[in-house]
């Protein structure tokens, strides 16, 4: 039976009228609305499949995964930076999972589920569900496999449903991101039954029922989908998952238009506008509720390809990262929302990730470092954008392009549309100096050296290789932050990139949130909306 | 009257060439697009396997040929492909934005004609009067208001600072349900349904858009309207016809604009086709879920199926409107004759 179920035209115009009165007008419905049980949320995105293990899934869509499923373990809650919550990396708090305990080599992970944990047809959530479903994580290929794959999760020989309520995770390699990544939204649990019953030998892993359907025991089910206009939230008042959800119904609105967006938060008739651009949260912090969370493990960069053979010479790759007027980009490009990641001290004291790189603007050290560098009288050099991402990447382009030119770069932007911006910056690393961003979603800078430095690997688009960062980012990748050899060998590898300059850091992005007449969000590292704990306010 | 269905299967039969030349420079033309869809679909984070692995699934390992023939016999059984960037058959998104679009495209085009056809007319018979000036400045309006810039304004005005009308969320509010699907246009379904508070509902939510739509269509129109009762009115039959006596009415109805609906039409048919694929600027005003925001979403992540179905749909309702136009012309001027050309 399908769990998706319509709800018939007569039921949903019944809660709508006990809701809103008898007048089904929208301005009447959210003047109600607020003290009802029900909100409404915006977002420019568009959610293109409720399972994120599908070939194409694009990340509006990971909201699925987080609200209507569970996974074993969740992370903590901590004040947010900027206001409003935020998730924190360094507690697991459990899900599914009533308990784990490691084995003494930290080889073997055992959890014990929550017996009262059910899916949102009533039956119960077994350790075979949890076996099925990290099975199917790591065989349907694409993102999903790789983003198991940093925990250490590979094969399906390494998950055993040792009885209903006991699992265990045999590991390879003891790691520090085994247990954080099995809280990512990517491992989580389906009911395997209604799935199986769903399942054809052309597709063992029911890809054409998941993608429209939720069959999970997370806080919430979707019971309504319309592509490209909204997504109905519904609550499971038999979620174990953690504190129950305040709100009955929540409806994600899809508005494309930022203007649009900022017209209904200010009216009132939406509670939450959700990822709204800088320049709409600077203007709207005095009138509404605002959260501008800094993304954490997240960086914005100018990069410099070492295929360029003057980004070879260390002293043009100085002089560059003087001459970035930093603090004009910020106020310019991010309205100042984010965090400064310039003028820091001049060595790393301690593992702080993202941290502020020693450069500064300064012009008179630029020309310094331009004249003594093998170019003392410039060259010219294409400034790569992706017309994507031309909210940040063009305005900042625009003040490099001024800056540079100072000390002899002539820059010609360069924009780049946005279906070919993947391909020429992350696959063919062929732009010689772009703009690009990387965030990792599991907070620890090893993490983000993996994949932003190490050689060949994908964020790595300055095409940057030093033997030592190699070395130390495997050492440090697996190994415990407490481990007495951790911090130094961070502390070191901050130190060689931030001399090495592949990427110059520019700022921390925000992730910006309005609200009006709701409280209770929550800041995750997807960047997605967290619904369980969003609740009505009056306004 | 068999002359005229045969002249019809003509122009079908003409057709058939043109279709398939827009299906194979569509296939090639999206392929020959920068961009990758592999590494695109292939996720957030992707090594080279996976998006090897997506390429793969996605069928685009195979040489073009192939993947041609493999496109055309899925044509022939009316499928269109999968999208990859919505996750459902394009002929399913197609089925429920067109409609959409369409609805909104219609409004719009009888509101301007209503007021676009009448005000034409009237600055034709009074050059220089007030009206005509009216006419010159709805048309420069028109001409010079881009439509975004038109509908952040109506929304600012309507919906922000007076509260007349509905949140700007799209064909209908929250509270309401789809009418069952008949048409796809909600005006009309929901009629059918005999559903008027959804009627109404969607009928609110459809003014401001439809409006911000006629502002920007009303200027061909009315300008067409106006240039072509002017050399209709001063043609000679038309002073022959002053000379004979015949009352104002009649010259001016029976046999000015008549003759002068002719270009008037052709306009209409060109503004139409224009602006339903370009009506997408409105669409992400509005969030109207239409099939221009559909098409270019789907250009930008080099949704291969998604851009061919809408290039081919596209096509067919140009063949199918040209085809309109031509039997409307004979069907204001007798003289136009109905053999196949």
């Amino acid at each position: 039976m399908g769990v998706l179920t319509m709800p018939t035209r007569r039921d949903f115009l019944k809660a709508g009228a006990v809701l809103a009165g008898t007048l089904p007008f929208a301005r009447t419905f959210s003047a109600l609305a607020a003290g009802s049980d029900t909100l409404v949320a915006v977002s420019g995105q568009t959610v293109n499949s409720l399972d994120l293990h599908r070939t194409g899934t694009n990340r509006a869509s990971y909201q699925i995964a987080v609200n209507c499923y569970d996974r074993l373990v969740s992370f903590g809650t901590k004040q947010a930076e900027g206001g409003g919550l935020s998730y924190d990396y360094s507690t697991i708090v459990p899900e599914l999972a009533e308990s784990w305990t490691f084995s003494d080599d930290g080889m073997k992970i055992t959890f014990k589920l929550k017996s009262g944990a059910v899916f949102n047809d009533g039956s119960k959530v077994t350790a075979a569900d949890v076996k099925w479903s990290f099975d199917r994580a790591v065989s349907v290929g694409g993102f999903p496999t790789v983003q198991m794959k940093a925990g250490g999760f590979s094969r399906t020989e390494q998950f055993v449903a040792v009885d209903d309520e006991t699992f265990t995770i045999t590991l390879d390699q003891a790691s520090k991101l085994s247990l954080p990544d099995l809280a990512v939204p990517v491992p989580f649990i389906i009911n395997s039954k209604v799935a199986k019953e769903n399942a054809t030998t052309d597709d063992p892993w029911a890809m054409e029922y998941l993608h429209l359907n939720t069959i999970g025991s997370g806080a919430y089910s979707v019971t309504r989908w319309d592509a490209g206009q909204q997504v109905v939230f519904e609550r499971n008042d038999k979620w174990v998952g953690g504190p129950t959800p305040p709100v009955r119904r929540v409806i994600m609105r899809e508005v494309p238009s930022a203007a649009t967006s900022r017209a209904l938060i200010e009216r009132g008739d939406v509670q939450v506008a959700f990822d709204i651009p800088d320049k709409d949260a600077a203007e709207l912090a005095d009138k509404v509720t605002v959260h501008s969370t800094p993304i954490e493990n997240c960086i914005h960069s100018l990069c410099l390809n070492s295929k360029f053979e003057p980004f070879r010479d260390p002293d043009v790759r100085k002089a560059v990262a003087y001459a970035v007027p930093y603090d004009a980009i910020f106020k310019a490009a991010a309205y100042g929302r984010g965090a400064p990641l310039w003028g820091g001290a001049p060595k790393a004291e301690d593992i702080a990730w993202p941290r502020k790189s020693p450069y500064d603007t300064d012009m008179d050290k630029a020309k310094e470092h331009m004249a003594k560098s093998g170019f003392p009288d410039g060259f010219e050099i294409k400034l790569s954008i992706s017309t994507g991402l031309s909210h940040w990447m063009e305005p900042t382009a625009l003040l490099i392009q001024e800056a540079v030119g100072k000390i002899g770069i002539k820059v010609e932007i360069e924009k780049i549309p946005g279906a070919s911006w993947r391909t020429a910056a992350l696959v063919e690393k062929r732009l010689d100096f772009h703009l690009e961003n990387f965030g990792g979603w599991l907070n620890t800078p090893d993490y983000y050296f993996f994949w932003a430095y190490q050689e060949g690997h994908l964020f790595n688009s300055s095409n940057y290789s030093n033997p030592e960062v190699e070395q130390l980012t495997n050492e440090t990748l697996h190994m415990p932050m407490d481990d007495p050899e951790y911090a130094p060998k961070i502390m070191r590898m901050i130190d060689i990139v931030y001399e090495d300059l592949p990427r110059i850091p520019l700022w921390q992005p925000a992730l910006n949130v309005a609200l009006n007449g709701a409280g209770g969000y929550k800041f995750w590292f997807h960047r997605q909306l967290d619904i369980r704990g969003l609740t009505s306010v009056e306004s | 009257m068999a002359a005229r269905g045969t002249s019809v299967l003509t122009r079908i039969a003409q057709a058939i060439p043109v279709l398939f030349g827009v299906i194979v420079i569509s296939f090639v033309l999206t392929r020959a697009l920068p961009g990758d869809p592999a590494v695109q679909f292939a996720g957030i984070m992707a090594t080279p396997e996976t998006i090897e692995e997506t390429r793969v699934k996605l069928g685009l390992d195979k040489p073009m040929p192939e993947q041609f023939v493999i496109y055309l016999g899925q044509l022939f059984q009316g499928d269109l492909g999968q999208s990859v960037s919505t996750g459902r058959p394009v002929v399913t998104e197609l089925a429920s934005r067109l409609p959409a679009s369409l609805e909104l495209t219609l409004s719009a085009l009888i509101l301007s004609c209503v007021v676009a056809v009448p005000l034409g007319v009237l600055a034709a018979t009074r050059p220089g009067s007030w009206i005509d000036q009216i006419c010159r400045l709805l048309v420069t309006m028109g001409v010079s208001l881009p439509t975004f810039f038109t509908g952040v304004m109506l929304i600012y005005i309507f919906y922000y600072l007076l509260g007349i009308s509905p949140s700007p969320l799209g064909r209908l509010d929250f509270v309401y349900l789809d009418p069952p699907h008949v048409t796809g246009f909600f005006l009309i379904d929901a009629a059918v349904d005999g559903d008027w508070e959804t009627w109404f509902g969607a009928l609110k939510q459809l003014v401001l858009p439809a409006v911000t739509l006629a502002l920007f269509t009303l200027a061909p129109i009315a300008r067409m309207t106006r240039a072509a009762m002017l050399s209709a009115l001063s043609s000679d039959y038309i002073r022959t016809a002053r000379a004979a006596g015949l009352g104002s009415g009649r010259i001016l109805y029976g046999y000015a604009f008549r003759n002068a609906l002719l270009p008037v039409v052709t306009t209409l048919g060109m503004v139409f086709s224009f602006v339903l694929g370009a009506n997408v600027l409105v669409e992400k005003v509005f969030a109207w879920p239409g099939i221009g925001s559909y098409a270019v979403e789907a250009l930008i992540v080099s949704d291969y199926a998604a851009v061919q179905g809408f290039v081919l749909s596209m096509a067919f309702l140009f063949v199918f409107l040209n085809l309109l136009i031509d039997l409307a012309y004979s069907l204001i001027d007798p003289r136009f004759g109905t053999s196949g050309k």
